[in-house]
């Protein structure tokens, strides 16, 4: 057996109005170079401009993965020539990364780990190119759209490993509101770096790098189909060779290039944008936008809510739904395991059932609230206040106006019942008969029925049995008499 | 009508009493622009239709060259390389953009060395610029046409850029005005870098009044590039008749002072100097204290070589979008590299390739703490001294070159005194962004020399003041090619 060492380069397309260093659109489009500025084709004379956004929410995803600040904001230029690469440079930022000597805490199945966050910066993205038989085309939709690059430190041991960490960095991004980090749109991407060794070596095995995969599924089938290999070659006591490889849809990795050398990005400070100190004031109004993230909102509805791992994690995994849970609570609906559960089934399925957003929903936390402390008062049953919850959604209705124009408020007067059970009894000698005189205990659950229906199932189903239970033996006795 | 020796303000009077328009104004220049362009070269493109916006601006009406590095959209903009032969920019410049609003007319596209790397003259695509005083000689550079075009008459000012002296030294051999105002008082916003942080725009012009006029309609804040300066408000045209009485200058003894050329075989040097004293004389005359101070000789020296270390390895990056692959002419090959490679093996001129070379060896990982970075050291040493004897002085008095224009075909040693104190000082100028003027001063061997006046960051004003008072005390004001000398 082998130790994996993975190390993880995840790159994530900023949401901004506009792109990094130029005024065109960041909007994801279909048609190819219908976004693009002269800075983004790298006209000569062109000059960047850095777009205050970007930088914000770069910092913002640093504070999120504990990382420390620079002192102030410049950028470097990464040289090399590629068709994509309209300058001949990247500007990024090596000198003074947004983030640097970060971590971030996961859950591995329940198990807790800490994944350390070597840095993050904020950089530009390349063009896009489209290769066919014997031409290529470039859009340069995509040139200049602001990228953030995270890189962690080679400290994540297996697939599930990575891929937990991957669905916990995404959920940073959503719950910052930094980025839509699709990976279908390739808004989120990732490199992976992946080696063995044996357990009580000192030195790290050479190192294999994957590039650019998208999918969070294709990741798990690329470090599962590495270590599969190299473990093979390491038994076999052949050697790994230092070299990029790609990931193909059969789920296997294939050689991309050898590595013989890094290639040296001749780095350098951008002398187009001058330093921006940042002050105190600006980084803590960055810190008081972040959200409770994920990992402290599944700890903390287990330890204060007293709820199971599962449903703290159905709970916290959208910032939505865990803030709409969240102000159920507050709005003192209780108790808290069946707020959980309403918010569990009710809202996150008709979400599903009806697949809209949360925004969308139209049961506010406090009018689910105001149902749920209905039901916790026995003024209405659950079943109803289900059926109640459903039929305001479908009319669009506020489900206590509903309550109260239908007069479904439960009835707890113990005289307006009475009066009902009397009738019953009256209207039915033989039921009364079978239960007096044959024994037939059953015969109460046929009076509920009737009081229900005479009620319109507003009557206090426990109050109502109490009552019929006592009138009937009422007549037992009197029969005896 | 004289126009070859009118100045602006000449100009504008003759257009606002309607002795003139515009439009004859522009044929006049246009026509002189083709007179001479067999002779001087001055120009890339020569404009064919009139065009021009109205405005109130001082400008409005006067026509004017535009050095080939700056965008114009929809008008050939070559930086006088092979590479970029035929292309026609899509958006314009904001100095070019500004200078259209004040309804200056632009004559032509004026000829630089490719790139607006070098300091000759010699290297456009298009052939080398002559100095219209001497046909035989170098009229230096890069901004080369946009001085010759000003020397001989063709308009009464043009547009340059300066990253070295560009602005400044072809202005002391074309006996023209060239003034460099503070980094980022101008927006280099469509400027085709050299060396982001030492690119300056400026302008020549015949007369330091003009070039106060100029600059107050190309200078103020510009969003589209982030080191431009917030506007200060000023009209420096209004601002150059004020007193300097009082004012300090100093120069560096060791590039200065004859005695320190005593055992070299240099009489243009020698007579430079001398009446460069002369002149400094004359100036403590109308009022100015001026004194010789000692500079740090090795910072001296190493002028040159940090000036060429810093430029080389920003113009390697700058010009890495230069590939054929976006625009300029496709490069042949099997790969993308070798696409590009041939593209840019096609398009660049030795001299050029060598800079590329060079900058990118000077980037390279293991060379980069040592010569980059060390370079970047020396420019801080320098500004920081420089900065030291502004806390006294108001400004830094220097011949523009140790010489006169040189003839075709000379090579100077690049490590003589003269060579290394003389004839790159100006460069102090752009390591610290300081406002720099050359104004026309005195002959040597008939050929005009230029003095250079720097002064502190921002002060661009005061700078222009310094420059109108040396002016009026010479005998070198509005200065045409062929005139005789007084």
């Amino acid at each position: 057996m082998y130790k994996v060492v993975i190390g993880l380069e995840v790159h994530c397309e900023l949401k901004t109005k506009t792109k990094n260093f130029s005024n065109s659109l960041n909007t994801y489009s279909t048609v190819p170079n219908e976004h693009v500025a002269t800075v983004d084709m790298g006209l000569p004379g062109i000059l960047p401009v850095p777009n205050k956004e970007a930088v914000r929410k770069a910092l913002k995803t640093a504070m999120a993965l504990n990382c420390q600040n620079p002192d102030e904001v410049i950028f470097d230029r990464k040289n090399y020539f590629y068709p994509d690469l309209p300058k001949g440079y990247q500007i990024t930022q090596v000198t003074k990364p947004c983030g640097i000597n970060g971590y971030l805490d996961i859950f591995v199945g329940e198990e807790e780990k800490r994944i350390f966050i070597h840095q993050l910066h904020l950089e530009e993205d390349t063009a896009s190119l489209e290769h066919y038989n014997n031409y290529s085309l470039i859009d340069y939709n995509r040139s200049g759209i602001p990228l953030m690059e995270i890189v962690t430190e080679p400290c994540i041991t297996s697939s599930d490993e990575a891929i937990s960490f991957l669905e916990a960095l995404r959920n940073v991004f959503l719950y910052c509101q930094v980025s839509d980090a699709r990976s279908d749109k390739g808004q989120m991407r990732c490199d992976v770096n992946i080696s063995l060794m044996k357990p009580d070596d000192d030195k790290l095995g050479t190192k294999v790098e994957m590039k650019n995969i998208n999918a969070f599924t294709s990741v798990r089938a690329a470090i599962d189909y590495e270590i599969k290999r190299q473990t093979e070659i390491l038994d076999q006591g052949g050697k790994v060779k230092q070299e990029t490889r790609r990931i193909d849809e059969d789920g296997k990795t294939y050689p991309m290039r050898e590595k013989v050398d890094a290639i040296d990005y001749k780095y350098f400070i951008e002398p187009n944008i001058p330093p921006v100190k940042l002050s105190k004031e600006y980084l803590d109004s960055i810190r008081q936008e972040i959200p409770v993230l994920e990992f402290e909102r599944i700890k903390n509805y287990q330890q204060d809510y007293g709820l199971s791992f599962y449903d703290a994690s159905v709970l916290a995994k959208d910032k939505g739904i865990a803030d709409y849970f969240e102000a159920v609570i507050k709005e003192g609906a209780k108790p808290i395991e069946s707020v959980a559960n309403w918010v569990m089934t009710v809202v996150l399925g008709t979400l599903n059932k009806l697949d809209i957003t949360l925004e969308e929903f139209f049961i506010t936390p406090k009018m689910l609230a105001g149902v749920l402390k209905l039901i916790n008062e026995d003024k209405i049953s659950l079943n109803h206040g289900k059926k109640i919850i459903y039929q305001a959604i479908k009319e669009k209705k506020d489900p206590i106006d509903i309550i109260k124009e239908n007069n479904i408020e439960q009835i707890k007067d113990d005289q307006i019942i009475l009066q009902h059970v009397k009738d019953a009894l009256e209207e039915n000698p033989l039921q009364v008969d079978q239960y007096i005189k044959e024994g037939k205990d059953y015969v109460k659950n046929f009076f509920v029925g009737k009081v229900m229906q005479k009620t319109n199932r507003q009557a206090d189903p426990v109050l109502t049995l109490d009552l019929i239970v006592k009138e009937l033996e009422k007549r037992k006795d009197n029969e005896r008499k | 009508m004289d126009y070859r020796h009118k100045t602006i303000m000449d100009l504008r009077s003759c257009l606002d009493e309607g002795k003139v328009t515009a439009e004859e104004l522009f044929e006049t220049a246009k026509d002189l622009a083709k007179q001479y362009q067999e002779q001087d070269n001055s120009f890339v493109s020569i404009c064919d239709k009139f065009k021009m916006k109205q405005s109130q601006s001082l400008l409005s009406g006067i026509p004017y060259g535009l050095k080939d590095n700056i965008s114009t959209s929809g008008i050939l903009t070559t930086a006088s390389s092979n590479i970029l032969k035929d292309y026609i920019p899509v958006y314009d410049a904001t100095v070019y953009q500004k200078l259209k609003q004040s309804g200056a007319v632009l004559v032509g596209k004026t000829t630089l060395d490719e790139l607006a790397m070098g300091g000759t003259g010699t290297t456009a695509h298009t052939g080398i610029v002559k100095n219209p005083w001497d046909s035989a000689r170098m009229i230096g550079g890069s901004s080369a046409g946009s001085a010759a075009s000003v020397a001989r008459g063709v308009v009464p000012f043009a547009i340059g850029t300066d990253t070295g002296d560009s602005i400044r030294k072809p202005a002391s051999f074309g006996g023209v005005v060239g003034f460099k105002p503070t980094y980022g008082r101008v927006s280099r916003y469509g400027l085709f870098a050299f060396a982001s942080s030492l690119d300056h725009v400026g302008c020549l012009t015949r007369n330091v009044l003009d070039a106060a006029i100029v600059t107050d309609v190309i200078k103020g804040y510009d969003p589209l590039d982030m080191t431009s300066l917030k506007d200060d408000g000023k009209e420096y045209h209004k601002m150059v008749n004020n007193s300097i009485k009082g004012r300090k200058l100093f120069y560096i003894k060791e590039a200065c002072d004859l005695d320190n050329y005593q055992d070299q075989d240099d009489s243009e040097l020698i007579e430079t100097l001398k009446q460069f004293h002369e002149v400094l004389d004359k100036l403590r005359g109308i009022g100015f204290e001026i004194e010789g101070i000692s500079f740090d000789k090795d910072l001296l020296n190493a002028i040159y070589p940090a000036y060429m270390t810093i430029s080389c390895a920003e113009a390697t990056s700058n010009n890495a979008n230069l590939t054929g692959i976006q625009f300029g002419p496709r490069g042949e090959g099997n790969s993308i590299e070798e696409i590009m490679f041939d593209a840019r093996s096609k398009g660049f001129s030795e001299l050029i390739k060598r800079r590329f070379i060079l900058g990118s060896y000077i980037l390279q990982k293991e060379n980069q703490e040592r010569l980059f970075l060390n370079a970047c050291r020396v420019r801080r040493l320098i500004v920081d001294k420089v900065n030291e004897l502004f806390k006294k002085y108001d400004g830094l008095i220097m011949p523009a070159s140790g010489g006169i224009a040189p003839l075709f075909g000379t090579k100077s040693d690049q490590l003589s005194d003269r060579y290394l104190l003389l004839e790159n000082h100006l460069a102090i100028g752009n390591f610290g962004g300081f406002p720099s003027i050359t104004v026309p001063a005195f002959f040597v061997d008939a050929m005009p020399v230029g003095i250079n006046i720097t002064g502190r960051i921002m002060e661009d004003d005061v700078v222009l003041m310094m420059a109108q008072a040396m002016e009026n005390i010479l005998k070198c004001k509005n200065m045409v090619a062929g005139d005789k000398i007084v």
